[in-house]
């Protein structure tokens, strides 16, 4: 039996990391962010942050849901001055959830150097708080886990999607929350999808989320495919879907999310990330990082993420666990991996005995565990304009 | 029935008209497919796929018991399945190398 500790929360959630985010609200105050976190890289210092300029209301609550993610303890905000992004709102939302917080503004205190130094002794001090604080048992009822995958090949839908999934279920019956996403890469999958919903009317909105998304796609000229799909054997967005889909498991579809809204209770949800009304602002998904900072704005505490061609990406706040789906990519990116799936191709393991192994990693990372990503420094990051609707009732049926 | 199937191909679902790699065959190797032996064109990679029965033009290929797209050609029993001759039912596929896919989908 694995034990999990946690760092309490004043909202009642609780984090397996204690980040401090150093979070830019511009891209002008990038670089001053970056240099602030320097020191501090191996030492739980997260860059995240915004780069435009016009204001959104998306970026704005992303930013949000991120700066009060339960991994994180504390946050500086770095900004340059007059860009349009909301820094008071922003810290006051960080203020009131309990966390310390500190706004630098790059014009107000006289340049690079200045800001530098200002944030580092605030990094400084908070870290050494951080890093006595307290932990309290945590039960794997209280996670809440997120699942992509990325550089897909023909080997994802087969053995690592579908260890995913098993491990998906093992976390749903034990009432913990569990998201996948990417309704573009469900395109083909929307009627034996909708067939699972918890209600009718979830059904409803679990194919018009996916119908949304093959328009969406339809009008910007591809599909969620990249060329490397292609040389993995993966003919068509149908074909990706079908292994993409693998990765949600077997349980009942509870409800259907939008880039940071938190799961209210245990089960399987969906997670629409292409945007609402006409296509704006471009791409829903620019990269799999895209799509990682957006399940954990839903409050991931771990994203599992399943690669054939062989990805490296971590991520700033959460843990990404990479499941390796391709034995030969396994060989030759094993210090990458997390979890060799392509076992299962070649006879060595069971879908079951891998979604196991899967699911006690995930725990492990409670306990003091870190995964291959964290271990090499890997914090990447980004988020760029969207705009949402906020989803309707028919999305999160009562229990 | 799955137990005449080269072992180095999976059958998905019982319905399909495809069979997947489960690891890199070389050139010039016969596969085993419902009990019949057939040549392979060329080397094939892991995760591709080849017709496990003559397939027609704009007929739908099936993995996972599902459509996956519409062959663009007729596909004889044993040959690759793949870009070249197969194409999405909702968006275009993008892709690179189409020569080399087309033929084997091994990287030279």
């Amino acid at each position: 039996m694995i034990e999990m500790r946690g760092y309490l929360r004043s909202d009642g959630r609780k984090g397996i990391r204690n980040v401090v985010a150093v979070g830019y609200l511009v891209e002008c105050a990038h670089h001053v962010a970056r240099e602030i976190a320097i020191p501090f890289r191996e030492d739980g210092v997260h860059v995240i942050g915004f780069p435009g300029c016009y204001p959104n209301e998306y970026g704005g609550r992303m930013m949000e849901q991120l700066c009060t993610h339960p991994n994180v303890g504390a946050v500086l905000l770095v900004s340059l001055g007059c860009e349009s992004f909301n820094k008071y709102a922003l810290e006051r939302a960080v203020r009131a959830s309990g966390r310390p917080v500190k706004t630098i503004v790059i014009q107000a205190s006289g340049g690079t150097r200045k800001s530098i130094e200002e944030g580092r002794a605030f990094i400084a001090e908070q870290r050494a708080i951080l890093d006595a604080a307290p932990t309290v048992p945590m039960d794997p009822s209280e996670l809440v886990i997120g699942t992509v995958c990325g550089g897909s090949d023909g080997t994802s839908g087969i053995s690592g999607n579908p260890a995913a999934g098993r491990a998906f279920d093992l976390f749903v019956e034990e009432g913990a929350a569990c998201i996948f996403e990417e309704t573009g890469e469900l395109i083909g999958c929307e009627h034996i999808m909708a067939d699972r919903a918890a209600t009718p009317e979830l059904g409803v909105e679990l194919e018009a989320s996916v119908a949304k998304a093959a328009r969406y796609y339809a009008t910007l000229g591809y599909g969620s495919f990249a060329a490397g799909n292609a040389d993995g054997g993966l003919t068509t967005i149908e074909e990706k879907s079908m292994g993409a889909y693998a990765k949600s498991g077997t349980s009942p579809i509870s409800g259907l999310i939008k880039p940071g809204d938190v799961p209210p209770r245990g089960g399987l949800y969906l997670l629409d990330v292409v945007p609402d009304g006409e296509v704006r602002f471009g791409f829903p998904n620019i990269n799999d990082n895209a799509e990682i900072v957006e399940l954990i704005a839903c409050g991931s505490h771990v994203v599992l993420f399943v690669t054939g061609r062989g990805s490296v990406v971590g991520s700033a706040i959460s843990p990404v666990v990479k499941i390796c789906a391709n034995p030969e990519t396994y060989r030759r990116m094993e210090d990458d991996m997390d979890v060799d799936a392509g076992r299962i191709l070649e006879g060595r393991a069971g879908l079951a005995e891998v979604g196991q192994e899967i699911h006690d990693l995930v725990l492990s990372l409670g306990a003091g565990g870190r995964t291959k990503s964290e271990e090499l420094g890997h914090q990447e990051f980004v988020l760029t304009y969207k705009s949402f609707e906020p989803i309707g009732p028919a999305c999160l049926p009562a229990a | 029935m799955p137990s005449s199937i080269d072992p180095r191909l999976l059958l998905l679902h019982d319905g399909d008209n495809v069979v997947v790699a489960r690891s890199r065959i070389p050139e010039g190797e016969t596969v085993l497919i419902d009990g019949v032996d057939l040549p392979l064109g060329a080397a094939l990679s892991i995760g591709h796929k080849l017709a496990r029965r003559d397939i027609a033009m704009g007929e739908k290929i099936l993995k996972y018991g599902a459509p996956i797209g519409s062959a663009t050609e007729v596909i004889p029993r044993g040959a690759h399945v793949h870009v070249h001759n197969v194409k999405s039912d909702y968006t275009p596929t993008h892709h690179l190398l189409d020569e080399q896919a087309a033929t084997s989908g091994v990287p030279s």
